[in-house]
């Protein structure tokens, strides 16, 4: 007895099993047969979201990985490197250092971003010494084998490959370089091969480039090789202490995760924005197959009448649902692929903040982060099929056999609670910090606020139609009736039209934020008619004392605020942080920047002031009042933080002194930035050129006329975020899907109601009007919901997810105008597909559709 | 001088193709007030196609339907559907009545679509539910009920606008034999309370019993039937 019932249970199994595959196979097969526009556009969303993830995941990872070995070989073999700020250190250092017991090896380097005279990007530029150097970095230095005597030519340089690529330049050629506001030269004495160092870069000896770059005596970096056994991290700290103020021990795996720290918000929100492709594709899934099963309600009852089993239709389902996502996943993995190698080769794997620009990086293979993508796309496939599946095949047959909404409105209507809990859990995430300086839980309370909101329509969608009052309008009242009472329906609908709409409102919304913003914040630093600068991020332009009293002599010019910058680090593990010395007084300084808090008291202090950027504030914890040590002129000046300003040039940071207090501090008079006002009637254009005339190599500095670089920055605003434009327009046309889908799937259901209508004595264009009103009322109410909820998703983006991604603050704006064309837009064009859908269904012999049984 | 018939058909055919012999040819009838005709006809032998042709639904190949004197093929589709909205009611096999609206918004929907207005709207609406026996269900919605009672639904609604042409299609094909013979009479009673004339498409013989004569139709055209009578 016992062995029979076991035979026939494994009995029972096999046939579950097989019955399962063969009724997936079936469903499957009648699905692409008869929806097979719907089909392929669910598998391109899915595909879109895995090749947009798999593309950022290959290129970032190649150029970190480049950006890696790029930092292995110039650090080479060291244990601690000693860094400095741009404009160094003493080289006594150095002679202290490479007596220490514990160095087996010392190799001294000044490192700088050389300008070079019309480029707008420096080239790097080692100077080391050759024979030290050969110890630490033998991957660079054994390229020059035999040559390394050659080095000691006061003008001589090695060029990397890709930098001689970049200038055209080839062994015995003369590379101009600005020095002060002079052009020097420089002979390439020869090119390194592409794989010793992909990067642009040259190589001088060291005495060489102190003596070019007019810093004798002066070091940056110092590569140190311990004795083995020594504890190298006892040692770093140790040495922490000895070193002059704005000088750090470093361990070379810090230098090495730098690219990875300073971009890792960037790229997290890559893939949130790859994520958010793959969850919509999956919500397509859903939006599908719900209306694919209700659509089938019949037939998927009969299934069951005829034996079939609730978990083997729903594993059937679920497995339509998964079965388009691995032909979406399979689709994405090979895009990605495709793009990101194209990234890699056109655009130096730079995705768009300039800050992952690894020339030389390759596409790697990486099988199981694809193995993951893939994965993850037919996954989320899956759980969109989900809940249809488990709905479909908890229906009772009987009741689907005979048809209605059915369950759908009860699941609907269930999940009130839901949404609520998840709206509160969004309100209580979205004031959390950053983890790791990302905006997790920013990111989370946007997805808990967006899946609350939603589950919360059907409840809404009954409350709001059920004080629709009757209008005596058969056409108007039948379509509120419709709406109300097949929520299940309504909701599907809405969905697709309130997720992407509020998404496309919160991106507005903050990218217009951000514009106005930005152009406040330029308004406010571009107050003079005329700025000019040395070329971006060089260490070697600058303009003299005497080149700046030339300036001001200038006819026409008024007067002339020159500035200082430069760059030091406050963390060895970020970016480094931009030191402005502008203004004369404390007063003017701080008057001039578009500070978002100031504090009086500390602005009146005998601490000399400064004021911090949003970033210095975020990232380091320094607020008004807080005591902020500089490395100014090899030692620690104290300066007190006076006021926080916004500032959208400097990602990394930057901190504002007086440019007095700067000379007290360094005696460095030299400027590379400032500002010109001119005399009244005078001609900008005629100033400019008079300007440029004064130095050898004119166009060496960037001058601009404020007005043009305003626009210049805005129409580079407006076309780095040109892709936003883009993604709206792609959230429109999914909402548009969704609609479409829903108003077609409704409309095929609902051909019996038409013929019956039509039967009565109900004309063709007023049962189209019905279904227009329905598409009407449905995305009039999908838009206005979507407005609120997209206007609270951008108060998160804006203040939450955007402070601390890029550390600076946006004062939120609303683009009205906008907001109001593409919401009339989207009402028109879902009425439109609606009444599309429904013309489509109408084209049915309606004296044939009421024969069928429903 | 004589009221002229309700519907009038005159050499009626009709053909799906022209490569095929037509479904029926030359059918003749003339229904007055008050005249309560039943179809019968074995499958397939065009009783449906009859009733699309007697509604405006469909055009005849020749010959002319005449409701209340007008010819319905020489209406465009707006014309032919505004007649039917004032002159002919339906009751299917099916029911068709609308979910999501409740028993008396279903029945009133005709009303509805007339432009007639509250309180004579109400009115109408509450004295034909109590002709059929569902005003106590009004506020409920036809989801909620029996087979028998959603017909009484339909047949209320076929009836509300009170129609010159009561045209009914199997409607007792999916009710129980009660229902059935309650759902007949039902019919019959109120056609000839609202002074209307009424066709009753059936297979059913004990169905076709309740009308005032039977015809049947076949390849030959329409008959009386035979021992009717």
């Amino acid at each position: 007895m016992s062995n029979a019932r076991s035979g026939g249970g494994a009995n029972r199994g096999g046939a579950k099993g097989g019955g399962a595959w063969i009724i997936w196979r079936v469903l499957l097969l009648a699905q692409l047969r008869e929806q097979p526009v719907r089909s392929l556009v669910t598998v391109i969303a899915i595909a879109l979201g895995v090749a947009l993830g798999a593309a950022v995941y290959l290129v970032n990872s190649a150029a970190l990985n480049e950006f890696g070995l790029a930092t292995k070989r110039l650090v080479g073999e060291a244990d601690v490197v000693v860094r400095g700020p741009q404009d160094g250190f003493s080289e006594q250092l150095f002679v202290r250092l490479v007596q220490d017991p514990a160095v087996s090896a010392a190799s001294p380097v000044l490192e700088l971003e050389v300008a070079l005279p019309g480029r707008r990007e420096p080239l790097k530029v080692l100077g080391v010494d050759p024979f030290r150097a050969a110890s630490l970095q033998p991957a660079i230095m054994g390229e020059i084998g035999a040559g390394i005597f050659s080095l000691f030519q006061s003008d001589g340089i090695y060029l990397s490959s890709s930098a001689a690529q970049e200038l055209h330049l080839g062994r015995g050629d003369a590379l101009k370089v600005t020095v002060g506001s002079s052009p020097q030269t420089l002979r390439v004495l020869g090119v390194l091969s592409a794989g010793t160092y992909s990067q642009p870069l040259g190589l001088m000896d060291i005495a060489s480039a102190q003596w070019t770059f007019g810093a004798i005596g002066r070091l940056n970096r110092i590569d140190l090789r311990l004795n083995p056994g020594t504890d190298v991290d006892a040692f770093r700290r140790h040495l922490s202490t000895l070193l002059p103020a704005g000088v750090l021990a470093v361990a070379p795996q810090v230098e090495r995760d730098r690219a990875v720290t300073v971009t890792r918000a960037y790229r997290v929100n890559l893939n949130m924005l790859a994520l958010v492709a793959l969850w919509t594709g999956a919500f397509l899934v859903f939006s599908t197959q719900s209306l694919s099963v209700l659509r089938r309600r019949r037939s998927l009852a009969l299934l069951r009448a005829l034996g079939v089993t609730q978990s083997q239709l729903q594993f059937a389902l679920i497995g339509e649902g998964a079965a388009l996502g691995l032909a979406g996943s399979l689709l994405g993995v090979v895009l990605g692929l495709v793009v990101a190698a194209a990234i890699l080769r056109l655009l130096a794997g730079d995705l768009g903040n300039g800050q992952l620009h690894a020339v030389g990086a390759s596409l790697r293979a990486a099988p199981w982060a694809m193995l993951g993508f893939f994965a993850m796309g037919t996954g989320v496939a899956g759980i969109g099929a989900w809940l249809p599946a488990r709905t479909a095949a908890r229906q009772p047959p009987a009741r689907s056999l005979k048809g209605g909404d059915g369950d759908f409105s009860v699941m609907a209507r269930s999940s009130g609670y839901s949404g609520v809990a998840l709206l509160a859990l969004g309100a209580a995430l979205s004031p959390l910090p950053p983890i790791c300086g990302l905006p997790l839980f920013g990111y989370a309370a946007v997805g808990a606020l967006l899946f609350g909101a939603v589950l919360l329509v059907p409840g809404l969608t009954v409350r709001v139609l059920g004080l629709a009052p009757r209008t005596q309008r058969i056409v108007l009242d039948t379509a509120v009736a419709q709406l109300r009472e097949n929520v299940g329906l309504s909701t599907l609908s809405l969905a697709s039209i309130i997720v992407s709409f509020s998404l496309m409102v919160a991106m507005a919304i903050m990218v217009y934020s951000f514009r106005v913003s930005f152009d406040e914040w330029l308004g406010k630093l571009l107050p003079a008619d005329i700025q000019m600068r040395t070329p971006f991020g060089s260490d070697t332009a600058y303009w003299s004392l005497a080149d700046q009293t030339g300036i001001a002599s200038i006819a026409g010019v008024a007067r002339v605020q020159f500035r200082r910058s430069r760059q030091f680090l406050l963390d060895p593990a970020r970016a480094p942080v931009t030191l402005i010395a502008r203004g004369d007084t404390a007063a003017q300084a701080a008057e001039e920047l578009p500070l978002v808090r100031s504090d009086r008291m500390q602005t009146a202090s005998t601490v000399k002031p400064a004021w911090i950027s949003e970033a210095v504030q975020d990232l380091y914890g320094y607020k008004p009042g807080d005591y902020l040590d500089l490395p100014l002129g090899g030692r620690s000046e104290r300066f007190i933080v006076s006021g926080i300003w916004r500032d959208y040039a400097r990602i990394a940071g930057s901190v504002v002194i007086t440019r007095r207090d700067y000379i007290d501090a360094t005696n460095d008079r030299s400027a590379n930035e400032g500002s010109i006002w001119l005399k009244p009637g005078a001609s900008s254009p005629e100033v400019e050129a008079a300007l440029r005339a004064r130095f050898a190599r004119g166009d060496a500095i960037e001058l601009m006329s404020s007005t043009a670089l305003r626009e210049r920055s805005l129409q580079i605003f407006d076309r780095a975020f040109a892709i936003t434009y883009a993604l709206e327009a792609i959230a429109v046309i999914i909402g548009l899907t969704g609609i479409s889908f829903a108003a077609s799937s409704t409309a095929l259901a609902r051909r019996a109601e038409f013929g019956m209508l039509r039967h009565i004595g109900m004309q063709r264009r007023q049962v189209v009007g019905m279904l227009a009103s329905e598409g009407i009322l449905t995305s009039a109410f999908g838009v206005v919901y979507g407005l609120a909820l997209g206007t609270g998703l951008s108060v998160i983006l804006v203040f939450v997810i955007n402070r601390q991604s890029f550390n600076w603050s946006i004062d939120l704006a609303i683009p009205a105008w906008q907001l109001g064309v593409l919401s009339v837009t989207l009402i028109a064009a879902a009425a439109l597909t609606a009444t599309w859908s429904g013309r489509a269904a109408m084209s049915e012999d309606a004296v044939r559709a009421v024969r069928e049984d429903w | 001088m004589a009221e002229p018939a309700v519907l009038r058909l005159e050499n009626l055919g009709k053909r799906y193709s022209p490569a095929r012999p037509p479904i029926f040819d030359g059918l003749e009838i003339e229904l007055r007030a008050g005249e309560y005709l039943a179809v019968m006809g074995e499958s397939g032998v065009g009783k449906s196609t009859l009733l699309n042709l007697l509604a405006g639904l469909d055009k005849p190949d020749t010959g002319r339907v005449l409701l209340e004197g007008i010819e319905l093929s020489a209406l465009d589709d707006d014309a032919a559907t505004l007649l039917r909205r004032r002159a002919v009611g339906f009751v299917f096999q099916a029911f068709h009545v609308l979910p999501y609206l409740t028993v008396e918004q279903n029945v009133a929907l005709p009303l509805d679509l007339l432009g007639v207005t509250e309180p004579e709207r109400g009115r109408r609406t509450v004295e034909m539910l109590s002709a059929v026996g569902i005003a106590p269900l009004a506020k409920r919605h036809a989801r909620e009920l029996s087979g028998g009672e959603v017909q009484r639904i339909a047949i209320a609604r076929a009836l509300v606008h009170r129609p010159r042409l009561l045209l009914a299609d199997e409607p007792t094909g999916n009710l129980d034999p009660r229902s059935a013979a309650q759902t007949l009479a039902l019919l019959r009673d109120q056609v000839k309370a609202n002074a209307g004339a009424g066709i009753l498409i059936t297979h059913s013989r004990a169905a076709a019993d309740t009308a005032d004569r039977i015809l049947v139709l076949d390849a030959g055209g329409l008959k009386p039937m035979a021992s009717c009578g």
